[in-house]
């Protein structure tokens, strides 16, 4: 009884300790939303051209009263800072606001792009994450013989290559020449597939791009994975270890590795967040209906309401990785605290 | 003799006899199977009559028919319309549409759909056809199936622009008190074609399925036509190689791509099907730059530039040297007889010297800026074509590339531009694609696709607005005519070629091209030669 007291009482400041750090974090990710929209709602801008002169471009033809109704309708006949006013009052109300241009509520296009990019994202860093660390792993502790030769090869293959190029040559050899899987999109419209079937095909579709977006990451990792580890094994607790005769495998994993995935997880949080522009090329050369060429698409047309929103996602998306990143660092390495 | 005679007419009969059954064996249609189109870029909307984006184009006419179609010599086939007529002043045109057709919500289709549509989508937002229906004073529906429409001046280009790109009827019970432009149904479009709207998704694919209902009998032959949205140009050609997906319009390959798709058995490169749209590339010179106010300097421009050696090289022949901004294709408007100018570098020095625009000491006259349309590699490749060539006549261009915005901001907004290299689509009648390259009334209004030369001539201001208003076709094809060498002769602008686009499809899908207008009409025709259609379209259990 006492001594269930006495845990309930030991814990209330950390409790206390730690709603503060929620409330710090959720104002940060106010600011950091808040100076998004502010700096390119007016950054955008810039750009010469409006949407209502995009769309009468791809008309291909346009009259003055064509082009009146477009900016009506879009509200760019309105002052500036009306528009911004606007924009902010729909924001404060969680309504990302209307592509006009799409004929969408913002927020619906987004959600609509959002599977397709997190199946896209998260099978990519799956790859990069658990392919770097085999490698990795694999060429440390070969170092110096030919394994550990091969492995660092192909990831400054990987490392130096191009993105694209890379997607294209993996189109040419698995889809046009070997005929193993489809050259892009997400899946075979035509075949109507439900189930597992659907699965299995959304599957073959994704292959190819995750491996593109992943490589790059993937050679970073074993690169990274390689050198700490070489490291690790040499420092004095290793020795010990070894010396008190656990078994490889348990020094590998519990004792080598758990150091060792600390630098990894910081880069992870940055390909999770790099991703979304890394996404834009794999998404156009795969043909996948993700957010990344969603956001460049809506660049180029200037549909300003759409892109801020993208943006506004995306950020709130790196913000919350971060959080992600520093609550695993605490789970790894009981020394960090949060603050 | 008589045996002669007799062996003569039995092997006449013979050879009548063969070609009959040779004539027999023109393969039928099949019907079945799905055919997968490319569709690049994605549209925005879903219905040409809002907007004449090409993509749309391309996947509107397959739901919506218009009143006419056009066949393979610009001449009118009956759709929506069964029969029409002018009367003789030009000024009342009657339409008599077909009975029992449905939209594909099941509600009839009638003469309400044409007025409602005319009347607040024609006239109002179609970017195109304001200068058609402008002078529409009234528009009467004596009954459910004729419509006539009274013109306050003759407007015999109408005609031109009738099919589902030019005169898309929308449904008038989903639209009427709407606000149109924000229309859900722009999006899931109802209407009266072929195919039925099935979904969209975004960024990915448009499905269509077969209308069994439609007015044409037996048509259309396709069970299905997706539409898959594939951004990269490397991506289209292998999809097309390997048989995922077997149409694609609009160029869809880059040109050197082209040649070698062509060469495989599989596919088939098409380049009928655009004559409606007569596209002519040219240079828009800006005729506010002082150096370029003088006739003489214009016109060295047109002899520095070899236009054979331009289709060869930048375009790999997918053109054809223009010598008037109304294309050879449009056979009854078009007139050679202009001002011709033959590459000539000589003449063109002597002009540039004539003018007063002295070689300096480092051998440059002019130095100027040039802003392509950025549709591509072969639009950067055209500027630095001119680049080229204008620097062995002593003018420095540097050839300046934005995105297009910028461009169309730069070039029709804000002017400030020396030569810009742009294409046009001057469709069936010059009035409706070639006269708004030269009106002067749409200079610097940042309309794009309007004046950008910044031409002011009173002459040929005068000779459009004759031919928009007269009622004698004959009359109208001289106006255009004049006005052909009143431009060749002033030269605001220098056409440059007389563009071919093209299609890749699959050598196995057959009759893809119906007319003039095919790549803004309807797939109702065509249909999957059984033989080759395995081929095409892999099972996917074989994959």
């Amino acid at each position: 009884m006492s001594a269930i007291l006495q845990t309930v009482t030991a814990s209330a400041p950390r409790r206390a300790r730690l709603w503060q750090a929620t409330l710090r974090r959720l104002l940060q990710l106010l600011a950091v939303v808040l100076g998004v929209a502010v700096i390119n709602f007016f950054l955008l801008r810039l750009a010469p051209g409006d949407a209502a002169q995009v769309l009468a471009g791809e008309a291909g033809a346009a009259t003055p009263e064509y082009m009146a109704a477009l900016r009506a309708q879009f509200g760019l006949d309105q002052p500036l800072l009306v528009q911004f006013g606007k924009y902010l009052l729909h924001l404060v109300q969680f309504d990302l606001g209307y592509s006009f241009r799409h004929g969408m509520p913002v927020a619906q296009l987004i959600a609509q792009r959002v599977p397709a990019t997190l199946l896209l994202m998260g099978a990519s860093i799956l790859l990069a994450a658990v392919g770097g660390v085999i490698l990795g792993s694999l060429a440390a502790y070969r170092a110096g013989k030919l394994a550990d030769l091969l492995v660092s090869l192909l990831a400054l293959v990987f490392f130096a290559t191009p993105l694209f190029w890379i997607g294209l040559m993996l189109v040419v050899v698995f889809s046009v020449w070997l005929d193993w899987l489809p050259v892009g999109g997400m899946i075979t419209v035509e075949a109507g597939y439900t189930g597992l079937a659907y699965v299995l095909d959304v599957a073959r579709h994704l292959v190819l791009p995750a491996l593109t977006l992943g490589l790059f990451y993937m050679a970073v990792y074993t690169r990274l994975m390689r050198a700490t580890m070489i490291e690790v094994r040499r420092q004095d607790f290793v020795r010990t270890a070894v010396a008190k005769g656990a078994p490889a495998a348990r020094v590998l994993v519990v004792h080598v590795l758990r150091n060792a995935l600390l630098p990894l997880v910081t880069m992870l949080g940055v390909q999770a967040s790099a991703i979304v522009g890394g996404a834009v090329l794999v998404e156009t050369v795969f043909s996948w209906p993700g957010l990344g060429r969603l956001a460049f698409e809506a660049l180029f047309q200037r549909d300003f309401n759409l892109l801020l929103g993208i943006l506004l996602c995306s950020s709130t998306v790196v913000v919350v990785v971060n959080w992600i990143v520093d609550a695993l660092y605490v789970r790894l390495d009981p020394r960090i605290r949060l603050q | 003799m008589h045996h002669i005679k007799f062996l003569r007419t039995l092997l006449g009969a013979a050879a009548l006899a063969f070609a009959g059954s040779a004539m027999a064996a023109a393969p039928v249609p099949t019907p079945g199977g799905t055919l997968t189109t490319i569709i690049q870029p994605e549209p925005v909307i879903l219905t040409s009559a809002l907007n004449t984006a090409a993509p749309t184009g391309f996947f509107s006419a397959n739901v919506f028919d218009g009143l006419v179609e056009y066949d393979n010599d610009f001449k009118l086939k009956p759709a929506l319309a069964e029969r029409w007529e002018f009367s003789k002043d030009g000024k009342t045109l009657t339409f008599y549409l077909r009975r029992g057709v449905k939209w594909h919500d099941g509600k009839p289709f009638t003469s309400a759909d044409v007025k409602w549509t005319l009347e607040n989508v024609w006239k109002k937002i179609h970017p195109r056809n304001q200068i058609l229906y402008g002078k529409v004073t009234s528009t009467d529906t004596p009954d459910d199936f004729t419509v006539v429409i009274h013109f306050s001046e003759p407007s015999l280009a109408v005609l031109s622009s009738l099919n589902s790109n030019g005169a898309q009827v929308l449904p008038k019970h989903l639209y009427e008190g709407t606000d149109i432009l924000n229309n859900p149904y722009n999006n899931k479009p109802v209407g009266t074609g072929p195919f039925v709207f099935k979904e969209w998704s975004r960024g990915n694919y448009i499905t269509l399925e077969r209308n069994p209902e439609y007015w044409d009998k037996g048509k259309p032959y396709l069970d299905k036509i997706v539409f898959k949205v594939v951004p990269d140009a490397g991506a289209r050609a292998a999809a097309l190689e390997k048989g995922e997906a077997q149409y694609a319009p609009f160029s869809p390959v880059p040109l050197k791509d082209a040649e070698r798709l062509a060469k495989l058995p599989s596919l088939k490169l098409e380049t009928r099907g655009y004559e409606w749209l007569s596209p002519w590339l040219f240079v828009d010179i800006n005729l506010d730059r002082p150096y370029f106010k003088d006739v003489r300097v214009r016109q060295a421009l047109a002899y520095a530039i070899d236009r054979n050696a331009f289709n060869k090289v930048v375009w790999y022949g997918f053109g054809k040297p223009a010598d008037s901004p109304v294309v050879s294709t449009l056979k009854q408007f078009h007139t050679s007889e202009v001002p011709q100018y033959e590459f000539d570098l000589k003449k063109a020095e002597a002009l540039l010297d004539e003018a007063g625009l002295k070689r300096g000491a480092d051998g440059t006259r002019l130095k100027i800026n040039l802003d392509y349309l950025p549709y591509g590699d072969d639009f950067k490749r055209s500027g630095e074509f001119i680049r080229n060539a204008l620097k062995r006549v002593g003018i420095e261009v540097n050839v300046r590339a934005q995105d297009t915005p910028t461009y169309t901001k730069r070039v029709y907004g804000d002017r400030d531009f020396d030569l810009s290299v742009v294409w046009f689509a001057g469709f069936a009648d010059p009035l409706v694609g070639v006269t708004r390259a030269y009106w002067s009334d749409s200079v610097g209004k940042n309309i794009p696709w309007s004046n950008g030369s910044g031409y002011r001539s009173a002459e040929a201001d005068k000779l459009i607005s004759q031919a928009q208003g007269s009622a004698s076709q004959s009359e109208r094809i001289a106006l255009f005519k004049k006005l052909q060498q009143q431009v060749q002769t002033d030269l605001p602008s220098l056409p440059l070629l007389e563009l071919h686009f093209f299609t890749v499809q699959s050598s196995s899908l057959k009759d893809a091209v119906a007319g003039v207008d095919q790549v803004y009409g309807s797939l109702k025709n065509a249909w999957f030669d059984s033989g080759a259609k395995v081929a095409a379209n892999p099972a996917p259990a074989q994959r």
